[in-house]
């Protein structure tokens, strides 16, 4: 449970964070969160209503399919801030003031939000009917979750008031480069999902072993799993959308910054 | 060799492919909260079907860091995974939902002894 909100809590603190001095911007982070529970209940009554339908490969191209929508949503949204960063940066200066500009990447916003939550969210909600069910062991279990819960909204908190605490002058220099990260490791996870539905050849399985020196399943890992992607023992499809997003993203992201600088 | 030599073979080709994976899909069991065998030997160096059939009522997500494979399968339902080709060696997997069931594939050479 802790693992699922911690997800979600993270990409949403990044985002937040991105979004800094963006008009509206909470409001629709709120409308993500709100969709994604709801689509997460849609998806865990899916799983159990329509099992058969959802026991080939529904699941995991769903599961890539929202991990691409979210890709595509952060590249759009750090394409944008190559050439308004500077715009951003000096409207956090003033207190108060927000970017107003039309076409500002708000809609990016909730779609990641919506992706993160209801991704997690499907699997916290099926995670917790499965401990209720369990007899005399579920309230216990219950209120492990609902530590999980509170655990997972804490370091979300503290990422993002971290973040806060960067200089404005660098600060969306850093972002810029959570969400790159960020993006590339939903990338991998996506191409994992399309593997495991036999959309994608693996390209070698496991081409590198780092479980020894960190294991995936330690918190460590998990952290860095969610932030940076990492993935102790990768396949090369993973290893190729990686790469691939990351060198798409940094090449979107180059000629906007000249034209602003030319603007 | 005509055309249609060539599209007889590349049809039977492709309707081979998945009746050859249907026909060896090794099936994972999970009763009374216990993956089933705990052990599950896999050939090495081929793409295949793993079928996990949960007979329990509640759902289980079936987890591996080792393959990079995650599954919701809800009660008394199966859910089917490509796994491989993998190289030999052993493979962990647990249920996320509840880190008391685990379990291993083991992979063994597909021409060698294991078999």
């Amino acid at each position: 449970m802790f693992r699922e909100v911690l997800e979600a809590a993270l990409i949403i603190a990044i985002v937040l964070g991105a979004s800094r001095g963006i008009a509206g911007r909470e409001r629709w982070v709120a409308g993500g969160v709100l969709l994604g529970l709801l689509g997460a209940g849609g998806v865990a009554v899916l799983a159990n209503v329509a099992s058969a339908e959802f026991s080939g490969n529904g699941q995991a191209i769903l599961n890539a399919v929202i991990l691409l929508g979210a890709v595509v949503m952060l590249t759009w949204h750090n394409v944008w801030m190559s050439s308004h960063g500077r715009q951003l940066a000096a409207a956090i200066g003033a207190v108060g003031s927000a970017v107003q500009e039309g076409s500002r990447p708000l809609f990016a916003l909730l779609v990641v939000t919506l992706a993160a939550v209801m991704r997690e969210g499907s699997e916290a909600v099926l995670f917790l009917w499965a401990i209720a069910a369990d007899g005399e062991q579920g309230a216990r279990m219950v209120l492990g979750g609902l530590g999980g819960v509170v655990a997972g909204v804490l370091v979300g908190l503290l990422l993002y008031l971290g973040l806060l605490r960067i200089p404005v002058g660098h600060f969306f220099s850093v972002t810029r480069w959570l969400i790159l990260l960020l993006a590339a490791g939903l990338a991998a996870q996506a191409a994992g999902f399309l593997n495991q539905a036999g959309v994608l050849p693996a390209l070698g399985d496991g081409l590198w072993d780092t479980s020894h020196i960190l294991n995936q399943g330690s918190i460590v890992g998990q952290l860095l799993h969610i932030l940076v992607g990492y993935i102790a023992r990768p396949s090369g499809i993973e290893i190729v959308f990686y790469v691939g997003t990351l060198l798409t993203m940094l090449t979107l992201m180059r000629p906007a910054k000249r034209i602003a600088r030319a603007g | 060799m005509s055309v249609r030599c060539v599209l007889a073979a590349l049809g039977m080709w492709f309707l081979a492919l998945p009746a050859l994976a249907e026909q060896d899909a090794p099936v994972l069991v999970v009763h009374d909260r216990q993956f089933l065998p705990q052990e599950l030997v896999l050939p090495a160096g081929v793409k295949l079907k793993l079928v996990v059939r949960n007979q329990d009522g509640i759902p289980l997500e079936f987890e591996s860091y080792d393959l990079s494979r995650e599954a919701v399968i809800a009660g008394h339902s199966e859910n089917t995974i490509y796994v491989g080709p993998l190289q030999p060696g052993r493979y962990r997997f647990f249920n996320d939902f509840n880190h008391a069931m685990q379990g291993t594939i083991v992979v063994r050479p597909a021409d060698g002894k294991g078999q």
